[in-house]
């Protein structure tokens, strides 16, 4: 009773918006299937984003709402690459290469400032986000044409600054459906199944073999990677599945490279930078006191922020296939630090599983709450007023949940 | 070559440190030997933890002008400037406060910035930052070194749910884990401990002592140094007063080497009526819940007309007893004032109950430093007895002229050195903030004035005056006055009696005069 208390408890946040997504699917009144097929679009769009928000919080600088520098460094690589006419994964290769090296630039500023700042860093890396617009626009509606002179048709009919939308069509899907040998990478759901259920099984068998290590949890691991396999490949074949089949599709080449980020991020967390990062996230002085450079630590880890949120911003684009130019970035820090919130992160501590969760719900509550206020109300103004306000309300509840919630717990110790 | 077990691993010679024009250590010299206990007591301000700060090199000694003379470590001339370097030299150090990590194992802070690595393929492109960290080596090593120490405490515990004591275990394993350490300085490790956690901690250092490191023991408790010490050192207003083996010297000769002085704070005179023997206030199982100062339940009687002292160490709860009756700190127990019971917890009430405190803390509780001198004075009595208004038609307005008019009075009495009335008290010195915090009380026109560390942070000259308007306020107007001190001379000069507390608890009620020894003794728990 007592654990089933405590579970709810440090639990909360992620229960509450469950329950307020399952509520939203039923009154929204829409397939199961179209919601799933744009749960994965947004899933894959935003997870890399989500995933940046981990290491600064564990280093103790609060949600990096300066991840939207990143986004920037993305849009800047993806321009270049459309200057240059290139397409396909190439293109997107290039844009990377690029907005890692202005991200590695920017987080470094950024760490810098949030050094003199300590204590603040949530507001500041807000600010400085604001700020950093600023520039980035100059640079897009007055640099570009105007000073650097450029011919080509993203540039507005005066000739100076760039357009509003940009078309990013030769490069969609350039990496969620990278062709391999011919083959199409961007897979039907059943198959997306089979595909993952057969490499998380490999995966955790090599695990094994290397440590030496066969556990129970690795029978069970594999009896759910075999099972969902073997259903998958019986649903493929039910015509009542079919509607799912063909609405839902799973980009496997983005997916994969979301689980090496995954993986190299625990990987890097046992480093001695990792447990370095740890003990400054805990206490500052302490480990300065044993000595841990902390300010050089703590810029790392902004910098490594930002380098995944750029990648995570053209990862966001190359599945979309427009980019807006002026506002597509403005809102990336505040819908990603939402989404680590509701899945149970704190501001001082996040995981992957909970940026896995969090992304899942948020973008969930997120589709759904327009359609099921359409339902209610009669009224799609209700629906995009609802979604932005949602947004707002999910930081400042989680928010106060999780002084609620550490509150409790501290009344159990004492 | 010299044999070596005739080196002192540490050498502290002619050592004097200054902080401006104030010598707070001048002329110390210590010898200590490999393998040695050697104790260092004092009062609080005795010069202790500006030695520890000189020896362990931490910043502040080098940012305030360093010191003068000289500091060996094993027979080599050194100049220690920061905790890195000492620690190089093999000089270990445990805070006061705990430095721990509160989130990681106990092994994981044994291991705290020296983690065993090993290589991977991407710290071997990129450095050494990203070696892997070998838990399971973090575990055994720390396991080990916590074994060595003989504490049955596993080094999977996070340091969080750990009692204080264990904290205590695993800062002295973090310290014994470097390989080099020659010389451990403990800071008052006994002070936060239980009985029996304080015992094991002592059986630590007597091991420590027997596998040949030196350790230097900072403490007051007189008790400890003669369980374990070889040596002890006693300061006294930062001079070396003696260093002497703890076999020729016996616990009521170091109390008194650790207080006995007289201070010359001019002319107080004593009482020279008797006085009436009527209890104005009474305590009875009255507890304070004040972090740092807590108050286990005492039972005081203060008599009409008297000036109590309250004396101790720090951190034994003398603090918070004024702060209890004051209910600014969360508090049980009962109360009563001129036989009617006081409302606990309720400053207001306190202050009903004609009460008035000058707090220990000046800065944040004593005074506005923005306002002037003027509205800090009127201010409580503006707030609590609804005076210096005027009506004007249907508003009710600030007479400034009147409240002008006290505060002029009041700058006569107390010789307050300013410019008028209207200075800002901000820019005032030490000394004579705090008489403002004292006619502020006073307005109040209190039967029961508490006044705690008033001579804290301000000059001697400024304390002579602040110690003899207190006495004429008392002499004058019969104020009773509750006085809390850290300062045993200024309480034995003021007092009528002096009421010890230790560990939460008034260990005896002495009068002024009695004998430094029995004094000392009391404020390290031992009962007469």
């Amino acid at each position: 009773m007592k654990k089933t208390k405590r579970f709810l408890i440090s639990n909360a946040v992620p229960i509450l918006f469950g329950v307020l997504c399952i509520i939203g699917i039923y009154l929204s009144g829409t397939p199961i299937s179209t919601i799933l097929s744009d749960l994965v679009n947004r899933f894959d769009r935003n997870i890399l984003l989500v995933l940046s928000l981990i290491i600064p919080a564990t280093c103790g600088l609060g949600m990096n709402f300066g991840i939207v520098l990143g986004a920037m460094c993305g849009q800047v690589g993806l321009v270049i690459v459309t200057i240059l006419n290139m397409s396909g994964i190439s293109a997107l290769l290039l844009a990377a290469l690029i907005a890692m090296a202005a991200a590695i630039l920017c987080g470094f500023l950024a760490g810098k400032i949030l050094n003199r700042t300590k204590g603040q860093e949530m507001i500041t890396s807000m600010i400085v986000g604001y700020f950093s617009n600023g520039i980035y626009q100059f640079i897009f509606l007055f640099v570009i044409g105007g000073i650097i002179k450029v011919e080509h048709d993203i540039l507005l009919t005066g000739g100076i600054g760039i357009k509003n939308t940009i078309a990013l069509d030769n490069m969609q899907y350039g990496l969620d459906n990278l062709s391999v040998f011919g083959m199409n990478t961007r897979v039907d759901l059943f198959t997306g199944i089979i595909f993952f259920s057969i490499f998380f099984a490999v995966m955790f068998l090599i695990g094994a073999l290397i440590h030496r290590q066969f556990t129970k949890k690795l029978v069970v691991q594999l009896v759910v990677c075999g099972s969902l396999a073997a259903a998958s490949s019986v649903m493929t074949k039910m015509p009542r599945f079919l509607v799912a089949k063909t609405l839902i599709r799973i980009p496997i080449p983005t997916f994969l490279l979301i689980a090496l980020v995954c993986f190299l991020m625990q990987k890097f967390m046992k480093t001695k930078l990792g447990q370095d990062m740890r003990a400054v996230g805990h206490d500052r002085e302490v480990a300065g006191a044993s000595g841990i450079k902390v300010d050089q630590v703590r810029i790392i880890s902004v910098i490594i922020s930002t380098v995944l949120a750029a990648w995570g911003q053209i990862i966001f684009y190359q599945n979309l296939g427009t980019m807006d130019a002026y506002y597509g970035h403005e809102k990336v820090g505040t819908f990603c630090v939402a989404a680590i919130l509701i899945g149970g992160a704190s501001v001082k501590r996040a995981t992957i599983g909970q940026a896995i969760l969090g992304t899942i719900l948020f973008h969930l509550l997120y589709t759904v709450s327009p359609l099921a206020s359409q339902q209610l109300f009669s009224s799609s103004m209700v629906g995009g007023y609802f979604r932005m306000t949602l947004c707002y309300a999910v930081i400042a509840i989680a928010l106060v949940l999780h002084v609620w919630e550490s509150q409790s717990k501290d009344r159990e110790l004492h | 070559m010299e044999n070596s077990a005739a080196v002192p691993v540490l050498s502290i010679q002619n050592v004097g440190k200054a902080y401006g024009e104030n010598w707070v250590l001048s002329d110390i010299s210590i010898d200590i030997m490999p393998g040695e206990i050697h104790a260092i007591c004092g009062e609080n301000g005795a010069g202790k933890s500006t030695l520890m700060n000189i020896l362990f090199g931490m910043p502040v000694i080098a940012q305030t002008g360093g010191y003068i003379g000289k500091i060996l470590v094993e027979g080599q001339a050194c100049s220690i400037t920061s905790p890195e370097q000492a620690i190089a030299k093999g000089i270990g150090m445990v805070h006061q406060e705990f430095m721990l990590i509160p989130g990681f194992t106990s092994g994981e802070n044994i291991k705290l910035n020296r983690e065993p690595l090993s290589a991977n393929p991407v710290s071997r492109v990129l450095g050494g930052a990203l070696k892997t960290v070998d838990f399971l080596k973090i575990s055994q090593q720390s396991q080990a070194t916590l074994d060595k120490l003989g504490v049955s405490l596993d080094e999977s515990r996070m340091v969080d749910s750990l009692p204080v004591g264990y904290m205590q275990f695993v800062e002295i394993a973090r310290e014994i884990d470097k390989e080099n350490i020659k010389l451990l300085i403990l800071d008052e490790p006994t002070a936060v401990l239980t009985e029996s956690e304080a015992e094991i901690v002592l059986q630590i250092v007597k091991r420590l002592s027997s596998i040949g490191i030196a350790v230097l023991l900072i403490t007051h408790r007189i008790n400890d140094i003669m369980e374990v010490a070889d040596t002890v050192t006693i300061l006294r207003d930062g001079k070396n007063v003696k260093s002497i083996p703890v076999s020729q010297t016996t616990p009521g000769e170091i109390a008194q080497m650790m207080v006995g002085r007289e201070l010359d704070l001019g002319s107080i005179q004593k009482r020279q009526e008797p006085l009436s023997g009527e209890v104005v206030l009474s305590l009875r199982d009255f507890s304070v819940d004040m972090s740092g100062e807590r108050v286990k339940g005492i039972d005081l009687d203060v008599y009409r007309g008297e000036i109590l002292g309250i004396g101790g160490l720090a951190g034994q709860g003398k603090i918070g007893i004024a702060n209890g009756i004051m209910g600014i700190y969360p508090t049980r127990g009962t109360a009563t004032v001129s036989g009617v019971p006081l409302k606990l917890n309720s400053p207001k009430d306190s202050i009903n109950a004609k009460l008035a405190f000058v707090s220990e803390d000046r800065r944040r509780m004593g005074f506005a430093p923005d306002l002037t001198i003027a509205e800090n004075i009127a201010a409580p009595t503006m707030i609590n007895h609804n005076r210096f208004f005027r009506k004007v038609l249907f508003f009710e307005q600030l007479n400034q002229k009147a409240i002008d008019e006290v505060a002029e009075d009041y700058i006569q009495e107390f010789q307050i050195k300013c410019t008028g009335p209207n200075q800002r008290v901000g820019t005032l010195s030490g000394g004579n903030q705090q008489k403002v915090c004292v006619a502020s009380a006073l307005m109040l026109e209190p039967d029961i004035l508490l006044v705690s560390e008033p001579t804290r942070g301000i000059d001697v000259g400024a304390k002579n005056m602040v110690l003899n308007t207190i006495t004429k306020i008392n002499r004058e107007k019969g104020v009773t006055v509750i006085f809390t001190s850290s300062e045993l001379a200024e309480l034995r000069q003021v007092c009528d009696r002096i009421a010890i507390v230790s560990d939460g608890k008034i260990v005896d009620i002495l009068p002024a005069d009695a004998d430094s020894e029995t004094i000392g003794l009391a404020m390290s728990g031992d009962r007469r």
